[in-house]
């Protein structure tokens, strides 16, 4: 069976990769590493989980400023999610991947969803992301 | 392509228009990565100029210094490259993520783009000026136009509290120290987010200092972009001037349960030997280096020892003569950077003990540290013992 869900567009496209959820708030800058793709503050929970090619579900941000250069450095380097669904409304990460469309790095679809559609959402499983917003379970 | 993005992210983050800004502070100067020497690099190329007075915060390297960061040399090229093209971008090299404390101030009620998260947090809540949380990229992009998008902390209803914290249980000896406010920081941002905040209860002259520590703090657990501080901040002279006037506001009332929980996680190490010190994140104060000095005076530490400041600090305090002791008794001064963002402390791991929040809080991560966190004096008392000694008797 398939669910539908949707979310406000922030940066379209379509993708498609294995749900991960972030079990708490997250600075990409100081919390994920932009070599190697994985979550490296030993204190937080998701720690040593690897983000790449993932349909990434940010609950909240903290911390840095710099989380979007640390997002930015990740599509350079072809170590970023698949797509991401922002629960808050927190720029911060889609600057990040704005500025890697116009610096020819490619780009990633990057909806906001509401606390409702959070909710719905599993802890795992496959998902796509679509050009309208929608977030297709498989 | 400034345009564009400030243009695209207002869209994005559903801003009706542009307003004017008057300064901006720029956190992209770090290097992360090639991608942010590219970004900024092909700023240069397109002749971008900044259109406000523009500060720059830390990069990866102590220009001063350069042998004190032991990066490889793809990395000081690079890190090198990017504090130029900001520099070249007409940005002021200031080097620091405590600009105002170098003389950027802007004014209560003046719209502004600040990046580095303890510096938007300082503009907005103890200066009054109005700046949301801008991000790498983003800050320089408002600058080049002058213009960001009118959202968010920019406007009078999100700036008003929706969480009233209580600290009326809070032991007066504690408020007066400078030890509590890292705390209270990490336990604001772990608890409200991205939530504007009002604290009452706090001593109506509470420094300068111990407000950028609990903001750097709290903008560091969390997403606090703005606080109040009841009597004390700008946009505060009471609770009831700052409170939301839509839905009842969440009251918590600070427990002394809460404040050690906090204190205690701020720590991944609590007894035994330390390898390391280091404070000034915020960038060090000259308030705080007459502080060390004075609980400093006559002692001589035995591990490395580290204070990160301004090159603006630096300058002051060379003229006061204030350097020279404290490097003879094992102290580096680092400007331009510090230990959490560039690769300072010895060898590839150990136990660093700190008296800040931020430097508490990103420590394991970002340099294989373990930490424990403390006040100036526990700092001084540890550096000269070589182990872990912390005065417990304020938090019992």
């Amino acid at each position: 069976m398939t669910t539908d869900l949707i979310g406000r567009v922030l940066v379209p496209g379509d993708a498609s990769g294995t749900l991960l959820r972030l079990r708490s708030p997250i600075s990409f800058w100081g919390g994920v590493d932009p070599r190697t793709g994985i979550v490296s503050d030993p204190r937080h929970p998701n720690h040593g989980d690897s983000i790449t090619d993932t349909v990434l579900i940010v609950p909240a941000t903290a911390g840095s400023s710099s989380s979007s250069a640390i997002m930015l450095e990740l599509l350079r380097s072809t170590l970023a999610p698949a797509a991401l669904i922002l629960a808050r409304h927190d720029g911060i990460l889609a600057l990040g991947v704005l500025v890697a469309r116009e610096l020819g790095y490619g780009t990633i679809p990057v909806v906001e969803v509401t606390p409702e559609v959070l909710q719905l959402l599993p802890e795992g499983g496959t998902a796509t992301v679509t050009m309208t917003g929608s977030i297709e379970l498989q | 392509m400034a345009m564009r993005i400030v243009v695209d992210m207002a869209e994005m983050m559903g801003a009706e228009r542009l307003t004017p800004i008057t300064s901006a502070h720029i956190d992209g100067c770090l290097y992360h990565g090639d991608s942010g020497v590219e970004f900024a690099e092909h700023l240069v190329r397109r002749d971008g100029k900044v259109c406000v007075p523009t500060t720059l915060n830390v990069g990866a390297l102590d220009l001063l210094n350069p042998n004190r960061v032991h990066s490889d040399s793809h990395t000081s090229e690079m890190a090198h490259r990017l504090m130029s093209a900001y520099v070249e971008l007409g940005c002021k090299p200031t080097w620091t993520c405590a600009p105002y404390q170098a003389g950027h101030r802007p004014g209560l009620g003046e719209h502004v783009a600040w990046g580095e998260s303890n510096a938007v947090t300082f503009a907005n809540s103890v200066l009054g000026a109005r700046t949301n949380r801008y991000g790498d990229f983003f800050d320089i992009c408002c600058a080049l136009t002058g213009r960001a998008p009118l959202m968010g902390l920019h406007l009078d209803e999100n700036r008003r509290a929706t969480v009233l914290v209580d600290t009326g249980s809070t032991s007066s000896a504690l408020k007066q120290s400078d030890v509590f406010y890292p705390v209270l920081g990490t336990w604001l941002g772990e608890t409200v987010g991205s939530e504007v905040a009002v604290i009452d209860g706090l001593p109506s002259e509470i420094s300068e200092d111990k407000l950028k520590a609990l903001g750097a703090a709290a903008s560091s657990s969390g997403a606090v972009g703005l606080f109040h501080v009841a009597g004390v901040t700008p946009e505060a002279p009471t609770v009831e001037s700052v409170m939301s006037h839509s839905g009842r506001p969440r009251i918590i009332h600070l427990s002394a349960e809460m404040i050690r929980a906090t204190r205690d996680r701020l720590s991944t190490a609590h007894a035994g030997r330390i390898d390391a010190v280091a404070v000034g994140s915020p960038h060090f104060s000259m308030g705080e280096f007459a502080e060390l000095e004075r609980l400093s005076q006559g002692q001589q530490f035995k591990v490395p020892s580290y204070v990160c400041t301004g090159r603006g600090v630096l300058e002051s305090l060379e003229s006061a003569a204030g350097v020279e002791s404290l490097t003879q008794r094992g102290v580096e001064i680092i400007v331009d950077t510090c230990v959490v963002v560039a690769p300072i402390l010895p060898g590839t791991g150990g136990v660093l003990m700190t008296s800040s929040g931020k430097f508490a809080h990103y420590t394991p991560a970002n340099t294989g540290y373990e930490v424990v966190y403390g006040s100036l004096e526990d700092c001084v008392a540890s550096a000269v013992a070589g182990s872990i000694v912390r005065d417990e008797t304020l938090w019992n």
